[in-house]
């Protein structure tokens, strides 16, 4: 109990602060008629219908979990290894780098219609939405950290005649790692926006949910939905920040105390 | 791994070496240069002036423009390189650190880890070995760095301005250290360093270049002069005095030309 008021209060207490005060200018705001209930519904009633539709809500935050996830999974696995190509330095490289600086420009949502056409209104089409959405930013970030490796322990590893895969697995990818977690850390977020836009269109968990409610001039349940999907996207990202934590904790000073 | 050559053997010749970068930049005019086995020898210069360059020839990571660089039965274990800062690997310990070159060059995990705490020791860092390189002070990683180079017993230990970030204390006490390690192994070492000062207490042959393009100011023979065993209190006397009077003089003459 000391320790909850001596050392976790502090850091806990200021960022809900301003969520209650929020949520309670949200109440009074409705509740006294200045902005009508059917644009914005009172807190009390999000939590209401959040917990009326509790099963039908986790069930649809299960899907999106799942395709969020798996998305994101691809996405860091095929997007790391493009990186490894284009910073290859061969003719790759050449050929290849050009087409991602372009892609990054690319309002890569809009591809999700054509992603159902592709794959189908299943759950296949919602998690190539989520992975295209995110690749990106994995393939923009691991690239900028395999390009800047330490000029000097290239030659390192030269002289000592260690060949391109050694050096890319003991050296480049692991000097590359905070650019890579920054890279998924990003990605993490637009994984879950890349699945909720995938479901607008094949219909299917919370992106589905939101847009029957809507629908349904069932505003309250739209912000419960939302705020569920916020959740999921503040858990990916969290469990990125731990894997980062415990990678880095030793040598990089964003995950440095101090 | 290999043992130090015997004094007398030629290490290193190089036959009108020059490197001129693309852009047209010239670093180093050709220049010859015969380094016996088992010398230490220190290269002088002004900032900028192509000795740095000089060195990344004889390791091999340039290749010259003109000129050949005869370096007889060179291994990769043959050679180490120790850079202007340590360039430890941030997220290996020390001793995964140390290990590297054996690491890299196939040798089985045990034996390499054995061989780096023996290093390790030498080099006054037992104890040390689980630490991370962000845990150690500047002077510690240095000698991480000079142990990374050592692990292999390289025949050649080329040095760029090794100690130039350092403190002026720890960078004498290295100097002394680096000195003793060289009597005890007698590698051959070419040392780049723009100190006069650290050039005449480190070396048995001081090799002054002027600005660039390098070219060779001044071969001076130190071990005539100076004792083998060097401490801290050599730098207070009037021989080493004398010394570095001669290769400052050397230094600015190349300055003027």
């Amino acid at each position: 109990m000391k320790k909850f008021i001596g050392q976790i209060l502090p850091s806990v207490l200021p960022p809900v602060v301003p969520f209650i005060v929020l949520m309670l200018a949200a109440e009074i705001v409705v509740r006294a008629g200045w902005i009508p209930a059917f644009l914005l519904p009172k807190p009390t009633d999000v939590f209401r219908s959040l917990a009326n539709n509790g099963t039908e809500i986790l069930e649809a935050l299960g899907e999106t979990a799942l395709a969020s996830v798996v998305g994101f999974a691809i996405s860091t696995i095929v997007g790391i290894g493009i990186a490894v190509l284009l910073a290859s330095g061969g003719w790759v490289q050449r050929a290849f780098y050009p087409y991602a600086v372009f892609f990054q420009t690319v309002p890569i949502i809009a591809v999700a219609p054509l992603l159902v056409i592709w794959f189908g209104y299943d759950i296949t089409a919602v998690i190539a939405s989520a992975t295209v959405v995110s690749i990106f930013p994995v393939i923009a970030n691991t690239l900028t950290g395999l390009l800047s490796t330490d000029p000097a322990l290239k030659d390192l590893f030269l002289l000592y005649g260690a060949s391109r895969f050694k050096t890319l697995i003991k050296l480049r990818l692991p000097f590359a790692m905070p650019n890579i977690l920054t890279g998924l850390r990003v990605a993490a977020g637009l994984a879950v926006i890349g699945a909720i836009v995938g479901e607008f269109i094949t219909g299917g968990g919370l992106g589905g949910l939101i847009d029957v409610s809507r629908q349904q001039r069932q505003i309250e349940k739209v912000f419960a939905t939302l705020l569920v999907a916020s959740l999921l996207g503040i858990a990916l990202f969290a469990a990125i920040n731990l894997v980062s934590y415990r990678l880095l904790r030793h040598w990089h000073a964003s995950e440095k105390k101090d | 791994m290999s043992t130090a050559g015997l004094v007398g053997e030629t290490s290193l010749v190089l036959h009108r070496v020059g490197k001129t970068f693309a852009g047209g930049v010239e670093a180093v005019a050709p220049l010859s240069l015969r380094i016996e086995s088992g010398e230490f020898v220190a290269l002088i210069g002004p900032s900028g002036c192509g000795k740095s360059t000089l060195l990344r020839l004889i390791a091999g990571l340039e290749k010259p423009s003109v000129g050949q660089i005869e370096q007889p039965g060179r291994n990769p274990s043959d050679v180490a390189y120790v850079f202007q800062d340590a360039h430890l690997l941030p997220w290996r310990k020390v001793l995964g650190n140390v290990s590297l070159p054996l690491e890299l060059l196939g040798v089985d995990r045990s034996q390499r880890e054995a061989r780096a705490l023996d290093v390790l020791k030498q080099v006054g860092l037992s104890g040390l070995e689980s630490r991370y390189p962000a845990n150690l002070s500047g002077g510690q990683r240095m000698r991480v760095s000079l142990a990374r180079a050592m692990i292999t017993s390289p025949q050649l230990l080329l040095l760029d301005e090794p100690f130039a970030a350092l403190d002026e204390i720890t960078r004498q006490q290295l100097d002394e250290w680096l000195r003793q390690i060289w009597v005890r192994n007698r590698m051959t070492v070419l040392f780049v360093t723009h100190s006069i000062n650290e050039a005449a207490f480190l070396a048995d042959r001081a090799i002054v270049f002027t600005q660039r393009p390098a070219q060779i100011a001044l071969d001076h023979d130190l071990s005539k002069h100076l004792p083998v065993d060097r401490r801290a209190d050599l730098r207070g006397t009037a021989e080493f005095a004398e010394q570095t009077q001669t290769l400052y003089q050397a230094l600015e003459g190349g300055h003027v030309a």
